[in-house]
């Protein structure tokens, strides 16, 4: 017998928990799914066990802070399943399970993505040679297995994460060999057109200020100004090479490097759903067109949280309540006019919450040669491709990024692109002196995840199609 | 008259390029006109065989075609090889067609013998093996328990669909083509003197001759010289694993290892119109059809599901036909591009620039269907 | 060679069980992942490509970049962030194109 639900929710950190909660309200049958075995998405990972301990405190408030909705969520009576992967969705709708070598398609009226984000594609000459992670990744490590690198840690990037997360491994008693600043100079200067929002928002620039005073106070060396970055070892991470801002070229012992240039929405489950997508020219990266309840251009499917364009957990959390009330005025549980007044107010308050990140943004853009990197840099990680590849194909008969992916096999591995894609699309639009945003993006098919064939066969689906 | 090309084919796809390649290499001023990234492109879902086994059932002259086309690709791989500087990954071992029961086993015996008795001057090119001669033959294929037996087509083969357009693509440059791509084309006009005007976009080229080879963008095309090809689409799904260490030593019909180490599963057949939606209960389908030929593969991820629209004559069969109404224009189609790639590279392409279709192919003209024009 | 990447934190929770890598026992805390564990491994490398052979490790720690494939309880290919350690669990790293009839 096929399990049915109202929604079903697929993601269980701050916006999936938000819109859960709501709906269930709204007296709303819910089904959340999630990947991970505990509630909380990437920025509350594990919270609930780790909130009580050292590493708790390590971490922060904000983090911690994250054990109230956690709680919530297990008490609001949504069926929450964890450790379960989504890999397809078939209008209209069937969601396609795995969890323990199990297949199940389940039904649903509606579906909420609340996916959240990635690390934005960083590719630097080396970046594959294990020691080398993201700065995710690092926090991660750090969230569910109270775990930091063993030797002084070089960090390579820029933005409010890994301010945060060098704070925090400070706290634990890492060390850090040094921080490669790359946000390019003049970034006041940038941000100066958002300067009321700053000032408006204190609460949250003073948060990054004190990062930046821990990092400081630990005497953490910090570079500015340093171009072609390489990572550089045989077989495993053993040096960090690059080039200071005076022309001289600097090589440096290493055996982990953390790297960041930002997060970007997880468009995975939208573009296989064949949802539109708007290029973002603030945050370089495509997000889902969405109405103002945050539903995409297929009826039926909506995203909350960083998924919709990046915010942070508290924007994701009113993301995830006002999808609440969209769906629960479709479901006839809610009038249209007290959704509308609800939803108002979570507006604007998301409107608040967001103020900030124009000048975010303009602090902390991508650096320019993760874009554009050097004929030597593995570009499709999975399919070992360089740029050169690419960029060799891309000028032959000026191919799109399918065509072009159908001639490299770019975006032909596991990962389906997830590492590739902009890269892939930003040579294109290079090579081919078009803007990123006309390039398109590749074809994204299931399954989302992959799964055994023997899973696959064992799929019961029943005759009850609509 | 002297125009800038004397030869545009409309579609860069497997048959376009073929065609345009052939040409290139006669000295013929070609420009091919393909279409945009996310076009239908059949090309995209080529399972990579070269295959003659089997095909042509009640239609020898297809038989025949698609025979000859499987013995002149040896030639035709390393030629395209050789200019391209690409590997194909091309293998010809044979190709085997599973039977999962005794009673399939009798029927293609029969099936097989009647298909080689369709063209009794040729020799026979396919044998039955049995359970036990299979195992004899390939015994590092671990088969499952129902598979009693497999047609062997010894002429078959396969290779990397994608590299072979890739490789035509590039050579047809190299001997001095010009390819367009995004400028799928939208009009052809008969020109007053003598020739053509082909319209893509807002890009404008003349020519002498016009080929359509834009699979079922050729519905749309055909019409405005005097072609009217009735087509339809036919759904195809395939599906393709991670890379695997060897396992498969010659492919199957619906089941093959690339060079990559990929396994290919397919295929569907399905008529759903223009949609290229893929199916979980297709897929598993033919997952389910696979792991009964070969358990061991239930261990494999599955990476990627897609589909492609197969371009459909209505007997399945190629179309190539010369326009009456306007003398110079072309069109070529079939479902089958990768098989007659080297057919029209070599002997199509020769007979375009003869200017006169040999016998053995005006059987395959249009005509044959006697309807009117279908939406 | 010789180093690990990375350390547990001494004041880390200990419920602590064993699990084996390549054969080897090793000691893992209840909660985290496989990935976890092979990065504070002193072979570094935790598999290497099935395209060119080439040594990874884990990467994203969250599931959208492949690189932690391993090997667990005889499943291959099998995305080592996203599965808790359990006692007694066999992990061995995954090396180039992986084989089903083995």
């Amino acid at each position: 017998m096929t399990r049915k639900f109202d929604v079903v929710v697929i993601g269980a950190g701050p916006a999936g928990m938000s819109a859960a909660i709501g709906m269930r309200e709204l007296g709303l049958g819910v089904l959340v799914v999630d990947e991970q075995p505990a509630p909380g998405g990437q920025i509350w990972r594990a919270v609930e066990a780790v909130a009580p301990t050292p590493t708790g405190a390590i971490l922060g408030n904000e983090y911690r802070a994250g054990t109230e909705l956690v709680a919530r969520f297990r008490g609001c009576g949504a069926v929450y399943e964890p450790q379960t992967q989504v890999w397809n969705i078939e209008p209209t709708w069937r969601v396609f399970l795995k969890r323990d070598g199990q297949v199940e398609a389940v039904r649903a009226d509606q579906v909420v993505l609340a996916t959240g984000a990635q690390e934005r594609p960083a590719p630097f000459p080396g970046w594959t040679l294990p020691g080398v992670l993201t700065v995710g990744a690092a926090q991660i490590l750090l969230k569910t297995s109270s775990q930091v690198p063993s030797q002084p840690v070089w960090v390579v990037g820029c933005g409010p994460l890994p301010l945060l997360y060098m704070a925090q491994l400070l706290r634990a008693g890492g060390r850090i060999a040094g921080w490669i600043d790359t946000s390019p100079p003049g970034g006041w200067r940038r941000a100066l057109p958002w300067a009321g929002a700053a000032l408006a928002d204190l609460k949250e620039i003073g948060k990054g200020l004190k990062w930046l005073y821990e990092i400081r106070s630990a005497g953490v060396r910090r570079v500015r100004g340093a171009t072609a970055l390489r990572a550089l070892g045989e077989g495993r991470l053993e040096a960090l090479e690059y080039v200071q801002s005076d022309g001289k070229s600097v090589r440096v012992q290493a055996s982990v490097l953390l790297s960041h240039e930002g997060i970007v929405p997880s468009i995975h489950i939208t573009q296989a759903s064949g949802c539109k997508h708007s290029w973002s020219k603030q945050q370089s990266c495509l997000s889902p067109d969405l109405d103002d309840w945050g539903q995409t251009t297929e009826s039926g499917i909506y995203v909350a949280g960083d998924g919709a364009g990046i915010g942070g957990a508290k924007a994701a959390c009113v993301r995830g309540e006002i999808v609440a009330l969209g769906i629960g005025m479709r479901a006839g549980r809610l009038t249209a006019e007290a959704a509308s007044a609800r939803k108002k107010k979570l507006r604007e308050k998301l409107d608040s919450l967001l103020r900030l990140r124009p000048m975010l943004d303009a602090l902390y853009p991508p650096r320019a040669s993760i874009l554009a990197p050097s004929n030597d840099t593995i570009v499709c990680r999975c399919e070992e491709l360089t740029a050169g590849d690419i960029r060799k194909a891309a000028a032959i008969a000026l191919p799109g990024p399918n065509q072009l992916k159908a001639f490299t096999r770019a975006g032909m591995g596991p990962c389906q692109g997830r590492q590739c894609g902009y890269t892939v699309a930003n040579i294109i639009a290079a090579e081919q002196k078009l803007s990123v945003a006309t390039v398109g993006y590749f074809r994204i098919r299931p399954p989302l995840k992959p799964l055994t064939l023997g899973e696959l066969a064992s799929l019961n689906i029943d005759e009850d199609k609509s | 008259m002297s125009f800038e090309y004397d030869v545009i084919v409309a579609g860069g796809g497997m048959v376009g390029a073929a065609i345009g390649y052939g040409l290139a290499g006669m000295n013929r001023r070609v420009l091919m006109l393909d279409g945009a990234d996310t076009d239908f492109r059949a090309a995209k879902a080529n399972f990579g065989l070269i295959w003659a086994h089997g095909k042509g059932f009640g239609h020898p002259a297809y038989q025949r075609m698609s025979l000859q086309a499987v013995k002149d690709w040896p030639q035709f791989a390393l030629e395209l090889e050789a200019e391209s500087g690409m590997e194909l990954a091309y293998e010809r071992n044979g190709g085997l067609n599973f039977c999962l029961s005794d009673y399939e086993f009798n029927a293609r015996t029969y099936h097989i013998a009647r298909w080689h008795a369709q063209t009794p001057e040729l020799a026979a090119s396919t044998q039955m093996l049995d359970r036990a001669e299979l195992n004899r033959r390939f015994p590092s294929l671990r088969l499952g328990k129902e598979v009693a037996g497999a047609s062997f087509g010894e002429l078959d083969g396969h290779a990397n669909p994608l590299r072979v357009l890739a490789a035509m693509h590039k050579a047809f440059l190299q001997r001095g083509g010009t390819l367009r791509s995004n400028q799928a084309v939208k009009a052809i006009h008969k020109l007053p003197g003598g020739g053509f005007e082909v319209m893509a976009g807002t890009f404008r080229a003349r020519a002498e001759r016009v080929v359509i080879a834009a699979g079922l963008g050729s519905s749309a095309l055909g019409p405005m010289v005097g072609l009217d090809v009735p087509l339809r689409p036919q759904r195809g799904q395939i599906l393709v694993t991670e890379r695997l260490a060897p396992l498969l030593p010659v492919p199957a019909s619906g089941l093959r290892q690339t060079g990559e180490g990929t396994v290919m599963i397919g295929v569907t057949q399905e008529d759903v119109g223009f949609d290229l939606a893929t199916t979980a209960e297709g897929a598993a389908r033919m997952v389910r059809k696979a792991l009964r030929i070969i358990p061991d593969l239930a261990k494999a991820k599955l990476i990627r599901q897609w589909s492609c629209l197969r371009v459909m004559t209505p007997d399945g069969n190629p179309v190539y036909a010369k326009s009456i109404s306007h003398p110079g224009a072309d069109i070529a189609l079939c479902h089958s591009g990768v098989t007659l790639a080297s057919f029209h590279a070599g002997a199509y392409a020769k007979a375009l620039v003869d200017g006169v279709l040999p016998a053995s192919l005006e059987i395959f003209h249009h005509g044959r269907f006697n309807v009117q024009k279908t939406a | 060679m010789g180093v690990s990447m990375f350390r547990r934190l001494p004041e880390s929770p200990t419920a602590t069980l064993t699990l084996f890598i390549d054969g080897k026992p090793v000691a893992a805390a209840e909660g985290e992942s496989v990935a976890a564990v092979l990065l504070r491994q002193e072979a570094l490398a935790s598999r290497t490509t099935p395209v060119l052979g080439t040594p990874r490790a884990p990467y994203c720690m969250m599931g959208v970049c492949f690189d932690c494939l391993a090997v667990i309880d005889g499943v291959a290919s099998t995305q080592s962030c996203l599965v808790t350690v359990q006692e007694g669990m066999q992990v061995e790293r995954q090396y180039g194109r992986r084989s089903v009839t083995a």
